[in-house]
């Protein structure tokens, strides 16, 4: 059984149709790209990925680990595994970074039936993920990512992953707007959760990322469709010709 | 105003409240009742057509003939529940009345006087005539008038010159359950000479079943030179009560004056906080929480008076309202002509759950002096749909995430309360409250049962 099964999904926002029929499978251990122009339908994939109900999904299907995803809410999703790092992470006045990601796990651990972690074990195991994303942990006495700077909360986002240890995490442009150090920690702070039992999608538009997480396969989305599905090859091919070159040689998507 | 309703009851309870008054052979006290009572006969409850009464109609309480509450002795184990843990002192009165048993007097500290306002009267006439009721105001609020009128029992508290209490001083009013509508018009008087530092929790609750309840409370504090008062005020009766209260605050020259309120209870609220900032340097924060739902109303009426320059106020409200509940925010700041260099600030955040929820909020500026600076802001919103979706993306559950998000806009009020000891005893009823809170169920509504049952238990 694949880790997530997409079948002809299409997606609506306001009657608009955004996703047009997305076929995708990504199985335990594979990292996924996908890459895409602008307004191409990459976040909505995320974002319905992650059960957001602004959504409306009009046709098709998703299986995580076999189970209908679409039946899900947004924290039975992330209680099953599957993460988001967000394109434009919210802050959340008022609700402390550690106190929230205490409370995260231990809803994911109630979720799986383990004993939810009092501070005195989850601050040694979240210090080990300060370190590995470099961050200074006077930002975690904060607020919610208030006041972050944008480098500051893509990195959040990924010491919420670190600490969450997802089956399947959907990173949505978390390389962009990050200078060339904070894409190295942050492609580590990735890096160290690979697995043969995680998988990855990686939502970007240049190939720079790529360099450091090395894809499996890479799918161009083009207006709603995936008009392209390659090996990491594909990536410095975009790179080169732009996208404007798939769009005249459509290929069947299968990945 | 409108012609007093039930008259005839109205003059029989004072004049059997009169006949048993503290104090009732002091001219000077029986001259405040008999004009308070004629003030209050002459004007009537407010209407709707009063301006300060625009958003809020009692005519739910002047259409009922009250009976003052009896009296009722509960044991110390009946009233566990409601304890402030390192309190300096707590008063507790049952029903209006002053429960010694109840009370606990034994750690008051030195240069300290805690005591009912009515035993304090019997005792210490002269020190009571300097300040009751030389402040707050018969002739502008009827409800003032009314109080005065049936002065019988409340706190007294004093501080002397320079003396720091650490602890707050708790005030706990307890109703409870009788057959008739009944009343209670609790007066207290708290006065800080020059230099002392004192925080007063009053504290208003119900114990047993449901009734139609009416407290009518008027505070005085008098804050002298440079002294640190803080003032905290929580409602959270059933919501078969109606409460009206009253802070009037009087401050001298660069006395820093906080006044807390968090209203939870009560069906019709509506909460006065009147500062005199009458010395130069003054500094008064008037922080205020109000949590309604069902079909609560919960009316906050400031009245933030410069009176001198130099002077600064704060004003910051945040209102959750869900249900059909109805809040009200009325902001008006006087700056007297010679109050120059005045800096007042006003700002009201409100959140409502629900389609039905409503809220009226209305800044009033009156400025006669030149060199001001007064601003002020409102806002109305939901809950955040976006910050709704972060947190449960992380596995937080769409209650618990409305929770988070609810206590989130609480807390901005509840930090601003500079006692640990009140702060801690606020936090966990606001917790406790928000926990039963409809709009934090995903369909408004489903937990409306237990919010009723909740009240019945904890007041
Ligand atoms: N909530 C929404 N309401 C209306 N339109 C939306 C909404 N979200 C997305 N869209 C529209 O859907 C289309 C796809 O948006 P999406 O954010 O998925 O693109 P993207 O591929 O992630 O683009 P980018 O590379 O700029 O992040 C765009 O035309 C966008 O304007
Ligand atoms: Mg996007």
């Amino acid at each position: 059984m694949s880790l997530l099964e997409i079948r002809n999904l299409h997606v609506s926002v306001g009657g608009n149709e955004i996703l047009k029929g997305i076929d995708l499978t990504v199985n335990a251990g594979e990292v996924h790209s996908i890459m895409g122009p602008n307004g191409s339908g990459k976040s909505t994939l995320a974002q319905v990925l992650a059960r957001r109900d602004a959504y409306q999904v009009t046709e098709g299907s998703i299986l995580f680990e076999g189970k209908n995803l679409l039946e899900m809410k947004p924290e039975e999703a992330a209680c099953e595994g599957l993460f988001l790092a967000f394109q434009y992470p919210v802050e959340i006045p008022g609700i402390g970074n550690t106190y929230f990601l205490r409370s995260a796990l231990n809803a994911q651990r109630k979720h799986r039936g383990q004993d939810e972690m009092d501070a005195m074990d989850f601050l040694p195991m979240f210090r080990e993920k300060l370190k590995l994303l470099e961050m200074d942990d006077k930002l975690m006495n904060r607020s919610l990512n208030e006041g972050f700077s944008g480098g500051e909360k893509k990195r959040n986002e990924i010491l919420q992953m670190a600490v969450l240890e997802p089956k399947l995490a959907i990173l949505d442009e978390t390389d962009s707007g990050l200078d060339i150090d904070a894409l190295r920690i942050v492609a580590q702070g990735v890096n160290s959760l690979r697995s043969p039992e995680r998988a990855m999608v990686v939502v970007t538009h240049y190939q720079r990322l790529l360099n450091y997480i090395v894809p499996d396969f890479v799918h161009v989305l083009v207006d709603g469709r995936i008009v392209r599905s390659g090996g990491k090859e594909l990536a410095l091919e975009l790179e080169e010709k732009g996208y404007s070159w798939t769009e005249h040689e459509p290929v069947g998507a299968r990945a | 105003m409108a012609a007093v309703a039930h008259i005839d009851s109205w003059l029989e309870n004072f004049t059997e409240a009169e006949k048993s008054a503290a104090g009732r052979s002091l001219p000077w006290l029986h001259r405040l009742r008999e004009d308070a009572f004629a003030r209050f006969c002459e004007t009537g409850f407010p209407t709707t057509k009063d301006e300060d009464w625009r958003f809020t109609n009692v005519s739910a309480i002047a259409r009922t003939a009250f009976r003052p509450a009896s009296a009722v002795r509960l044991a110390p184990g009946d009233t566990a529940a409601w304890r402030v843990d390192d309190a300096a002192a707590t008063l507790v009165f049952v029903n209006g009345r002053f429960s010694a048993e109840l009370s606990e007097l034994d750690f008051v500290p030195k240069g300290v006087t805690v005591a009912s306002l009515r035993g304090r009267i019997e005792s210490h006439p002269e020190e009571v005539e300097k300040h009751l009721g030389r402040y707050a105001d018969t002739q502008r609020d009827p409800f003032v008038a009314l109080n005065t009128a049936f002065i019988g029992d409340g706190a007294y508290v004093h501080v002397a010159r320079g003396v720091v209490v650490e602890a707050p001083i708790y005030l706990l009013y307890l109703s409870t359950k009788e057959e008739a509508a009944t009343m209670t018009h609790p007066r207290n008087l708290i006065v800080a000479d020059d230099e002392a530092q004192v925080a007063v929790i009053e504290d208003y609750a119900s114990v047993g079943g449901e009734s139609v309840v009416f407290s009518n409370a008027v505070t005085e504090l008098v804050a002298g030179e440079s002294t640190v008062a803080q003032h905290y005020l929580i409602e959270r009766e059933h919501l078969k009560a109606f409460n009206v209260s009253t802070l009037r605050i009087e401050q001298g020259r660069s006395a820093n004056v906080a006044s807390h309120s968090v209203l939870l209870g009560g069906g019709l609220v509506r909460n006065n906080v009147h500062p005199v900032l009458a010395g130069e340097g003054g500094e008064c924060l008037i922080n205020g929480l109000f949590l309604g739902t069902g079909s609560q109303h919960l009316d906050n009426y400031m009245h933030v008076e410069h009176a001198a320059p130099h002077c600064g106020s704060r004003q910051f409200y945040n209102g959750i309202l869900d249900g059909q509940a109805h809040g009200v925010f009325h902001g008006r700041i006087v700056v007297h002509k010679i109050a120059q260099k005045t800096d007042a600030k006003q700002t009201n955040r409100n959140l409502l759950l629900s389609d039905d929820a409503q809220i009226d909020t209305k800044p009033q500026l009156e400025i006669y002096a030149d060199d001001v600076k007064c601003t002020h802001g409102a806002t109305i919103g939901q809950i955040e749909e976006n910050a709704l979706f972060y947190l449960q993306s992380r596995g937080i559950s769409e209650m618990e995430a409305r929770k988070l998000l609810l206590m989130a806009f609480a807390d901005e009020c509840v930090e601003r309360m500079q006692s640990d000891v009140a702060r801690g005893h606020i936090e966990r009823l606001v917790n406790e409250h928000l926990l039963f809170t409809e709009g934090i169920a995903p369909q408004s509504g489903t937990l409306g049962r237990v919010v009723e049952r909740k009240l019945e238990e904890v007041g």
